[in-house]
């Protein structure tokens, strides 16, 4: 018995995805997926110490946040939370451009066609990048005695430095 | 002593009825410029089902209503429609089932480009079926079948049940935004060949459907699943496919 060896129908798409690098699709939905579990824990977690334990939602002034600073475990904490969620939204919000918007050129700039899709993910891009940033430095650079001692309540603290 | 049974003319039984209203949505393209909604009031029996009415209404009232089936058995997968707004083939779906006190809405099913009345092209859907390469790659010429151990031929049992009937792709809302998706049917057929033990091909279709268009544009809504006539698990089989790819083997 025989097997006729049959060439496979011309297939535009396999031919694009062929020899390409790193596959963004496949690692977007992948961080997806683990960034979701670990934002679980980090999100009821940060819920439940800022409204929950001790005073619950009184206890939250600058002090508190001041506090909770001084700590390298909650600098840890909240540098993760602002990453992977900044980071997840955005990568969903992406997702739903994709979708919905048009990829039809809607303007000439730099003799390039831009399209609707391309401005709203450029868009996106710049401001998760220009939050992180802001967002990192006020974690890594905060302070507490830089503003107002005595309205923020740290007058004892920031005195014996 | 003759026993000749006396046959009595059977006192006219009578099979009772019931009148339901279909509203159907017609498009003639050359005619109209937007498709309109008809009602069309229809006399059936209780094992009637939509595809009889639909037949009643081109046979009785109106010649020009148009629509695709086949072999009207749940079969070939020609007569998939978007009934009371879920999709479904007309000939498994039975009037007594939906609520006739209210009438029942028939139309095309969506994303795919409408052509007349029921009927839509289907090429975009048969296109992205044929790119996932949806037939058996084997370089071996055994003198004897491919054999398969039952547990091997069960991997991929639910998804050699797919029709092609377009129900599920359809369905599915990534499809409708601009037709670019694979579409879970694709993906159920490149299922069916990717687990199967005799193919050797499964790179290849992981490949095409780690695509951009691919796997990772499902966002398990889990419309496909509800739509299938034949109860595939068809979110199952694309999550499988994710897997699959992830693992970089099946």
């Amino acid at each position: 018995m025989t097997t006729e060896r049959i060439e496979a129908p011309r297939s535009a798409r396999a031919a694009r995805s062929s020899g390409r690098g790193i596959n963004w699709e496949k690692w977007g939905w992948i961080y997806m997926r683990v960034s979701g579990v670990i934002l679980v824990v980090l999100i009821f977690g940060h819920l439940f110490v800022n409204l929950v334990s001790g005073e619950g939602v009184n206890a939250i002034d600058f002090a508190f946040v001041a506090g909770k600073w001084a700590d390298p475990f909650y600098i840890v904490w909240d540098t993760l939370l602002l990453w992977l969620a900044l980071i997840h939204g955005a990568n969903g919000m992406r997702t739903i451009v994709n979708d919905y918007a048009s990829t039809r050129p809607y303007f000439t700039l730099f003799k390039k066609n831009v399209s609707l899709s391309t401005i709203f993910k450029g868009a996106l891009l710049a401001s998760t990048v220009i939050l992180l940033i802001l967002g990192t430095l006020v974690i890594y650079t905060f302070d507490p005695c830089l503003g107002d001692p005595q309205s923020s309540g740290l007058q004892e603290i920031c005195a014996a430095k | 002593m003759s026993t000749i049974l006396e046959r009595e003319p059977a006192a006219a039984e009578v099979i009772p009825t019931f009148t339901a209203t279909l509203i159907i949505r017609r498009f003639d393209p050359e005619v109209d410029d937007e498709p309109r909604w008809q009602d069309f009031d229809v006399e059936l029996y209780g094992t009637d089902r939509v595809l009889d009415a639909l037949h009643k209404i081109k046979w009785e009232q109106d010649g020009s209503l148009t629509f695709r089936r086949s072999c009207a058995h749940g079969v070939c997968g020609s007569d998939a429609m978007r009934i009371n707004g879920r999709n479904r083939l007309a000939c498994k779906t039975l009037i007594k089932d939906l609520d006739i006190s209210k009438p029942i809405y028939v139309e095309a099913i969506k994303g795919l480009p409408l052509e007349k009345d029921l009927i839509v092209n289907m090429d975009p859907f048969f296109e992205s079926f044929a790119e996932v390469q949806p037939f058996l790659i084997a370089s071996s010429k055994p003198d004897k079948e491919r054999r398969q151990s039952p547990a091997e031929r069960e991997r991929f049992d639910d998804t050699t049940k797919c029709i092609l009937c377009a129900a599920c792709t359809s369905s599915c809302p990534i499809f409708w935004t601009d037709g670019q998706y694979f579409g879970p049917a694709a993906i159920v057929n490149a299922h069916r060949f990717i687990f199967d033990s005799r193919d050797e091909g499964s790179q290849v279709r992981l490949d095409i459907l780690n695509d951009k268009e691919g796997v990772w544009r499902c966002r398990t809504t889990f419309n496909c699943t509800e739509a299938c006539p034949r109860g595939i698990q068809v979110t199952q089989a694309i999550a499988e496919v994710k897997q699959a790819i992830m693992r970089g083997k099946p």
